[in-house]
């Protein structure tokens, strides 16, 4: 029971430490700033969703399981909500996609980089 | 070993920052030089301290610059001259710095001088003395009270000199005239707005269970106040300024900034006035240990009122400025037109 | 030796930085920053002081004995709302700065100065 837990905590922390390397490795490797930010937003919601849920298996105690819990709740809401209104606010300011009528300038790329 | 990862990143986000030249990239740096420099105090131990930093460094204070950018302009003029006389004088005094360090202990040393005088008898005996596990706490609140004290006046008047600098007396019509533009952006934040409803209540209960946690675990009135107003914030940003202010009146709060400093004092005199020393809370009940108790929440309490209110004033002045230049900026382009 | 020194060795690099940008740049928001990011370097200082190997958080437990020091926690934790403070303070100068001198560089707002100052020479002058 004790073994079969850890490796399933293992496994679910894996998972999530490998979906927030590859979603730091997208934020640097992709060409524009929405698919960067699809990268960051998507796996940093799933990804530390996947490590707390890994944590709550090694919690043991009710009561750190239960702030686990919301704190997975938190970044549920939170996460998604931000990547939105991020979105929101590039396109509201005039930044295009890439291929789509590129007018946006490499500079103007590498502001909003590194904002996210 | 993950304090020097931690360590190297704050160093190279140092060196971005005096790189770059836009300053809303700079300020956004800032924030997460001051979450990475909490993720440190975390591993330092420092657990209330990473607390406030997580707070204050990676929150408040972002927002504010955030604030300020967008009232003095996001650009930094290129400096023309070269900056060879700062570079020779810092790495004078960092030279001179870094040899001084070569009589330093060395890190993590039980046996270093500041471990051997007073904490020793604030980790001893604390417990006995005033009977709560947070020694962070029972330091702040009750041994170094007087101290505390003069830190939450020095924040009341910095409070009181932004107020002083930056108020705006605001008329009715205006008013009107920005819940209706409000009004028209309602759909615009439709998502984000909603989520924020549903979260400011838990932000604000998660702010009290900080405030009256703070003596058994990590918290306390300076982390709870930032917490507090942070809610209150959030809820302005989105909201506008004008329907912030009718839910809170600024003058309420400008007088719960002042209550607090004196609540505190007023714990101070009470116990003077029941025979103790200035700050001494073991006469303030029969048993010295539940006057400790009572003491410390009520100082708490003090700290965390003023801290909010105080938090709330500021935010409150530059957004009013901002507001004024914005409406100011509008009559300019309607005279020019 | 080398990594028992390390912690101050990067305060003092934290230190200088923000000192240079103090020192170096023109743009008083940008000064802003620099000093908060002195600042941060001495509560680094601080906290790494405190720290006891093997110690655990300053929060009285019965089955842990070695804890590290609290007494720069406290000064710290109260430092930094208080920095937060002052820097509030400052910015809301930079804006009334902003507002009278339509710059916030400190060398644009040093000619108007002593432009201005020239100006009323000359009146007196005559």
């Amino acid at each position: 029971m004790e073994i079969l837990l850890s490796i399933t905590s293992g496994l679910f922390l894996f998972i999530g430490s490998f979906l927030c390397i590859s979603g730091g490795v997208g934020i640097i490797r992709f060409p524009d700033f929405y698919t960067r930010m699809h990268a960051a937003g998507v796996t940093d919601t799933l990804g530390s969703a996947m490590i707390l849920t890994g944590l709550m298996f090694q919690s043991g105690d009710l009561l750190v399981f239960a702030k686990l819990v919301m704190v997975l709740l938190l970044i549920l809401l939170v996460g998604p909500t931000t990547s939105h209104v991020l979105a929101k606010a590039a396109f509201h300011n005039g930044l295009l996609p890439q291929g789509l009528n590129t007018l946006s300038k490499s500079d103007d790329k590498e502001d909003t980089s590194s904002n996210t | 070993m993950i304090n020097i990862v931690l360590l190297s990143l704050l160093v190279v986000i140092a060196i971005a920052i005096i790189r770059m030249k836009d300053l809303f990239a700079v300020v956004m740096l800032t924030g997460i030089y001051g979450l990475l420099s909490a993720s440190f105090f975390v591993a330092m131990d420092a657990v209330d301290v990473a607390f406030t930093e997580a707070a204050v460094g990676a929150g408040i204070s972002t927002l504010l610059m955030l604030v300020a950018i967008t009232m003095t302009g996001r650009k930094e003029k290129v400096t023309r001259h070269k900056p060879f006389a700062a570079l020779f004088i810092v790495l004078i005094t960092g030279g001179l710095l870094i040899y001084g360090t070569l009589d330093m202990p060395l890190f993590g040393s039980a046996d270093a001088p500041i471990h051997s005088h007073v904490a020793p008898r604030y980790l001893n005996d604390s417990m006995q003395e005033i009977g709560i596990p947070n020694v962070v706490t029972s330091v702040l609140a009750s041994y170094r009270a007087f101290d505390t004290f003069g830190e939450v006046v020095v924040i009341f008047t910095a409070g009181i000199g932004v107020l002083a600098l930056l108020f705006v007396p605001r008329r009715k019509e205006e008013d009107e005239k920005i819940a209706s533009i409000n009004d028209s952006m309602h759909e615009h934040h439709l998502v984000i707005r909603i989520i924020t409803k549903m979260l400011i209540p838990f932000i604000l209960l998660f702010a009290l269970y900080v405030q009256f946690h703070g003596d058994y675990g990590p918290g306390g009135g300076f982390q709870a106040g930032v917490i507090f107003s942070s809610a209150i914030v959030l809820y302005t940003m989105l909201f506008g300024l004008s329907t912030a202010r009718k839910v809170i009146n600024q003058g309420f709060i400008q007088l719960m900034a002042a209550f607090g400093v004196l609540f505190y004092g007023c714990v101070g005199i009470a116990s003077l006035m029941n025979g103790g020393n200035f700050f001494d809370y073991n006469v303030l009940s029969d048993d010295p240990v539940a006057g400790q108790h009572l003491g410390i929440l009520l100082i708490e309490w003090g700290v965390g009122v003023t801290v909010a209110a105080i938090m709330i004033i500021i935010f409150f002045s530059f957004a009013g400025r901002r507001e004024l230049q914005q409406h100011s900026e509008n009559n300019k382009n309607r005279e020019s037109l | 030796m080398l990594m028992g020194l390390f912690n101050n060795w990067v305060v003092i690099v934290l230190m200088m930085s923000g000192l240079y940008i103090v020192i170096a740049h023109g743009n008083l928001i940008k000064k802003l920053v620099g000093l908060t990011i002195f600042q941060t370097s001495v509560f680094i200082f601080y906290i790494s002081m405190a720290k006891v190997n093997g110690g655990s958080a300053p929060i009285l437990s019965e089955n842990i004995s070695l804890y590290s020091n609290p007494l720069p926690h406290v000064l710290i934790l109260t430092a930094i709302v208080v920095g937060i403070a002052t820097t509030a303070l400052g910015l809301s100068l930079v804006v009334r700065l902003k507002e009278s001198y339509g710059t916030i560089e400190e060398e644009e707002i040093q000619r108007q100065d002593n432009q201005q100052n020239q100006a009323l020479n000359k009146e007196r002058d005559k």
